[in-house]
């Protein structure tokens, strides 16, 4: 299957090659040129003739919304394009060819270009609702990425970086992180589906041009390089993130999406590395929020006498997480096969059942049923609120951005533990478990104690996010706990983001995680299209990239097949935190 | 070489192996001493993969027993290794997506003892034992050649180097004893010449040897006694002349079976 696959990729890049020669290369040049000038310029005349498309796309001299996603994609188009006229001063833009990167950026601006006027025309029903300057910067791409086509393909070996003194690599550290924080910040507070989904194409084509042109190996071996440099900029990019919101709603979104990624990075120790596969991992998170709600003082606890301070009670979660983990483990880990995944899904699902039923008429009165257990009360860390707005000069840090800072906190906890146990005596036996489970048993492993520990861990780190969810969300209920709904978390959009996001990595399952929370959050106009909108991009990317947006080097290796040695250990882990907050 | 007088290292006594009516194994007794190295031949399906899957815990054996250094061993590959004993697999076995350095450090398992807590705490004594760890691994690289690819995938490594990084692997959990199934399978000349001298090489490190090999030549030059299984029986065993000499050793390899097979009637 994976050289089917492999051979499919080239049928597509003999496909695109087709048109390249067609005209010569300078003629092909001017005319991506040209066409990426237009498109800038198309930005800023008037699209539609009416506001009612979100965004008003009417004014002429001042874009707005999706116009200035055109106009971002047209003017990266025109930055890499003066990077191929060897502009002083652009040629760090490629340094691992020009052409593909010039290629998957045409055809991004194409892709934002035609799609807002597609939506344009579908929302107000038809093209006779397009202003002449849509019709222009729907043309305007075409000359671009037909010169692009025509260009002749990369033929360079990538140039390797050179070594910069260290207040330069910061400054591009710092720079980086800075473009993650606003990415994010972006694509966070995008107000209409239609401005998501234009936000999507612009990162997902540019992010592809910028891995093709090189920048992003740069980049990751530069973070690998100065490791402690970029997790701390990463860190702090992403506690910088609350402060730049005005609003509470979008502080919640931050939060939700930090404890669904955790959840995930907890998944990825076992589905990931060890290679278990884990149906009702979402289940352990519910634990935790369960065992954290009815511990933390609410009124709808049978036992509210006790009201367990916060890191007591988040230590209690991840311990009875544990707990179930073992429990469910050490009859099922000793079996080869698919025996556990049977058997989580068993329990994802009784777990859903019995705090369904624990509501005192078919059961004892513990979880209240489908009415869960409401009114937790806000956590207080040595007195000091997590409910209550607090004042940091002349910024207000609201309810939901202490929630965050705390999730951040406990994030880089998981983020620290994945990684230093991936990379130890015991991660390496996960990884050889998963790889050949006979060799790895000859090799002294005992794999039924490790696996138990992987899956242990994983479900602690999923037991102690869910302590933090209870107190954000006030109160617990039965449903999201299930093995696959329409909204983040479930089991399924759970293991979705561990491979989507791809598997073994840190930033792969976090990047993951954050575009399946907002993807339903945002394209609310798919509503119950959604799951279907969802296995259509799963086996999309999984044609495109089995390995997942961010490869580890040993699946790459495994899907692809390269010679290429790998990079020095650890330097998969290494992009880490930039891209948890991008 | 040495002898065996005193207690072997390994002492095999009536390991039988049935697979339902299919008598794999039947009642072998076979001793390694102290720095040996012994062969193990025999036709295709002879039954010399499944011995070696019952000395290394792979298989239960359904009768007899394996004695290592004077303790029975149990019947589990991870407590096989611990005691001593690392082997190598016919079709080769390593952790394909893993550098060739992570493989060797993977081999070091049961040699090390730093659990899940002190992987995250980091203390400078989980240091010192990785630090220690990886020294001894690239000292194995260095042993088998391999020192230079540290960093590749084992994967994208040739068939050849493939083997030896199985074998340095197998090293890496200090045995006293190496089962090698097939070590030369798919080597040209050469490769089995240098292939020769890793085993010797070992053998210096004072590990004894217990080696399948279908070349008669790489027998017959390494080994100092050489066991012959057909149809899951050992039917001869000593040094080259007795072997080599043996008509019923002869009838085997000429492909007619010598009498009717003693297999268990269901
Ligand atoms: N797990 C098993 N279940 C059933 N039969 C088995 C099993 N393993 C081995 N056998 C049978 O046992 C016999 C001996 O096989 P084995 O692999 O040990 O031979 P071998 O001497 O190693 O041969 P070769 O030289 O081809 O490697 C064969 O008939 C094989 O089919
Ligand atoms: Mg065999």
């Amino acid at each position: 299957m994976t050289v089917n696959l492999i051979r499919r990729r080239e049928d597509l890049a003999t496909a695109l090659r087709a048109l390249e020669g067609t005209v010569p290369a300078p003629l092909a040049r001017l005319l991506t040129l040209l066409g990426s000038v237009l498109t800038i310029a198309s930005c800023f005349l008037s699209w539609t003739w009416t506001d009612r498309f979100p965004g008003d796309l009417t004014v002429a001299g001042y874009p707005g919304g999706l116009q200035v996603l055109t106009l971002t994609a047209g003017l990266l188009l025109l930055l890499q394009t003066l990077s191929a006229y060897q502009l002083r001063g652009l040629g760090w833009l490629a340094p691992a060819g020009q052409t593909r990167a010039l290629r998957l950026l045409a055809l991004g601006a194409l892709a934002v270009t035609w799609y807002t006027l597609g939506a344009i025309s579908g929302e107000l029903g038809g093209l006779a609702n397009l202003e002449p300057g849509g019709f222009v910067a729907g043309i305007a791409v075409l000359p671009a990425l037909y010169g692009t086509l025509a260009l002749p393909g990369d033929r360079r070996e990538a140039t390797p970086a050179q070594a910069r003194p260290l207040w330069q690599e910061l400054l591009v550290i710092a720079a980086i992180a800075a473009a993650g924080l606003y990415v994010f910040t972006y694509g966070i507070e995008t107000e209409y589906g239609e401005l998501f989904v234009g936000f999507l194409l612009v990162i997902g084509f540019s992010a592809g041009a910028y891995a093709q042109a090189g920048l992003l190996a740069r980049a990751s071996a530069l973070f690998a390089r100065r490791r402690p440099w970029a997790s701390a900029a990463a860190f702090l990019a992403a506690a910088a993130f609350p402060l730049t919101q005005s609003s509470e709603q979008y502080a919640n979104l931050g939060v939700n999406i930090l404890i669904f990624a955790t959840v995930a990075l907890g998944l990825n120790i076992v589905v990931g590395l060890t290679g278990l596969l884990d149906l009702g991992y979402v289940a352990f998170l519910g634990v935790g929020a369960y065992t954290a709600a009815l511990i933390s003082g609410s009124v709808f606890s049978p036992f509210r006498g006790a009201h367990v301070p916060f890191l007591l009670a988040a230590l209690i979660g991840a311990a009875v997480s544990v707990v179930f983990g073992v429990l469910i483990g050490a009859p099922t880990l000793r079996l080869r096969g698919d025996y556990l995944a049977i058997v989580t899904i068993g329990f994802g699902e009784i777990f859903h059942i019995a705090v369904n039923n624990l509501d005192g008429k078919s059961g004892p009165k513990i979880t209240n049923g489908p009415d869960g257990i409401a009114q937790i009360p806000d956590v207080s860390i040595f007195g000091f609120n997590l409910g209550s707005a607090h004042q940091l000069g002349s910024i207000t840090i609201g309810r939901f951005a202490n929630y965050f800072f705390l999730m951040l906190i406990v994030t880089l906890v998981v983020v620290t533990v994945f990684s230093r146990a991936g990379n130890s005596r015991i991660g390496r036996a996960w990884i050889a478990l998963r790889e050949d489970e006979t060799a790895a048993e000859a090799m002294g492993i005992n794999g039924f104690r490790t696996k138990l520990v992987a899956f242990a861990l994983g479900a602690s780190l999923a037991g102690l996010a869910g302590t933090v969810s209870a107190h954000v969300t006030y109160n617990v209920v039965p449903t999201p706990y299930v093995f696959a709904g329409s909204t983040a978390p479930n089991s399924a959009f759970l293991l979705a983001a561990v491979v989507l996001g791809g598997m073994g990595t840190v930033s792969g399952p976090l990047l993951g995680a954050s575009l399946l929370y907002l993807i339903p959050e945002k394209l609310t106009f798919l509503q119950h299209y959604q799951l279907l909108a969802f296995g259509v991009a799963l086996i999309v990317l999984m044609r495109f990239r089995p390995e997942g947006i961010v490869a580890n080097r040993r699946r790459q290796a495994e899907f692809h097949q390269s010679d290429i040695p790998a990079q020095a250990a650890g330097s998969e882990d290494s992009v880490s935190l930039s891209q948890a907050g991008a | 070489m040495s002898t065996t007088t005193s207690t072997p290292l390994l002492d095999v006594r009536g390991v039988t192996m049935r697979f339902g009516g299919l008598t794999a194994v039947s009642n072998v007794d076979l001793t390694v001493g102290q720095g040996e190295i012994i062969g193990l031949i025999g036709p295709n399906g002879a039954g010399k993969t499944t011995f070696f899957n019952c000395l290394t815990g792979l298989y239960v054996p359904t009768e007899g027993t394996v004695t290592y250094r004077g303790n029975v061993l149990p019947p589990k590959p991870h407590l096989v290794t611990q005691a001593g004993i690392a082997r190598t697999f016919q079709n080769i076995r390593l952790f394909a997506n893993m550098t060739v350095l992570e493989n060797v450090l993977v081999g070091r398992h049961s040699r090390t003892r730093e659990g899940l807590f002190s992987a995250l705490v980091r203390g400078p004594g989980y240091r010192r034992a990785e630090a220690d760890s990886r020294a001894k691994a690239m000292e194995l690289l260095e042993f088998v050649g391999l020192a230079a690819k540290a960093e590749h995938l084992a994967r994208n490594l040739p068939y050849g180097e493939q083997r030896k990084l199985e074998i340095a692997r197998a090293l890496a959990s200090e045995p006293g004893l190496l089962l090698l199934d097939e070590p030369t399978a798919g080597m040209n000349p050469q490769e089995t010449r240098a292939a020769e001298e890793l085993v010797f090489a070992i053998r210096d490190r004072g590990i004894a040897i217990l080696v399948i090999e279908h070349d008669m030549k790489f027998i017959f030059n390494l080994c100092d006694r050489t066991a012959v299984l057909v149809q899951g029986q050992k039917i001869v065993e000593g040094d080259r002349e007795t072997v080599q000499n043996d008509e019923r050793v002869i009838t085997a390899y000429l492909g007619t079976p010598l009498e009717q097979p003693t297999e268990t009637t269901e």
